[in-house]
């Protein structure tokens, strides 16, 4: 089983020391992939100028841990980190991190793409986001069903 | 005696004006859906989301499909919007 670290928060969290991490005294691994979400300034064709993201306490760090297990058992994973902010969050801040590392680098970009796949359908996040016309809560996407379900 | 606790998130606890609640529910074990039965009597709100196909729930923090599932005296419930974190 890989090394797993998992963390929702609210503040923000430096990309340099969390690549550092997976890195750090990490030989045997060759592969290092890494995703990085931040909130966007449109979304449906509406100006986007802040973002709140509700979570569900205890829960959520429960589904991403069991989601990075699920990425171990059908890739070969040596670490891998998860950072979720939740809370308000203004354009352009980072929402979502994952990072892998792999001995190779197609387990790290299939696990990597997995993760985010399936934090995207089964992690009780939600986002609520203000634009220019007042508040709305995001609509679920039907293509993200998509995307989890093609694993 | 029965006694449950139910959570509610995001747009679900905005149009119930609840974020959570205590159930009492006597002394035979219930269903999942009879739950829910009882839960979207309290108003057309509560109508309204415990019949929105889309609605998705938790119990004790495992999403959960299944409506025949029976729940236990202190079981967390939780019911919620398709979640859109990432």
């Amino acid at each position: 089983m890989a090394n797993i670290i998992i963390k929702v928060q609210q503040q923000d969290f430096d990309f340099a020391s969390e690549v550092d991490i997976l890195e750090a005294h990490n030989q045997s691994d060759g592969a290092l992939v890494t995703f990085v979400g931040r909130v966007r300034n449109n979304n449906d064709g509406e100006q986007i100028s802040q973002l709140t993201l509700e979570h569900y306490p205890g829960m959520t760090e429960q589904c991403l841990q069991h989601i990075a297990e699920q990425a171990c058992q059908r890739w070969q994973l040596g670490r891998i980190t998860i950072i979720h902010r939740v809370g308000d969050l203004a354009v352009g801040d980072k929402i979502v991190f994952v990072g892998v590392t792999s001995k190779h680098r197609k387990d790290a970009y299939q696990g990597n793409e997995f993760i985010m796949d399936y934090l995207k359908v089964n992690a009780p996040f939600w986002k609520k986001e203000n634009t220019s016309r007042g508040e709305r809560w995001v609509s679920a996407k039907h293509s993200d069903n998509q995307e989890a379900n093609k694993w | 005696m029965m006694i449950i606790d139910v959570l509610f998130f995001a747009a679900v606890r905005e149009s119930l004006d609840c974020p959570q609640l205590q159930l009492e529910l006597g002394d035979e074990q219930q269903t999942l859906q009879q739950i829910k039965q009882q839960l979207a009597q309290r108003g057309e709100a509560w109508q309204k989301v415990f019949n929105d196909r889309n609605l998705m729930q938790a119990v004790n923090q495992v999403m959960v499909n299944d409506d025949s599932l029976v729940i236990n005296s202190g079981d967390t419930l939780a019911f919620f919007p398709p979640v859109t974190g990432g």
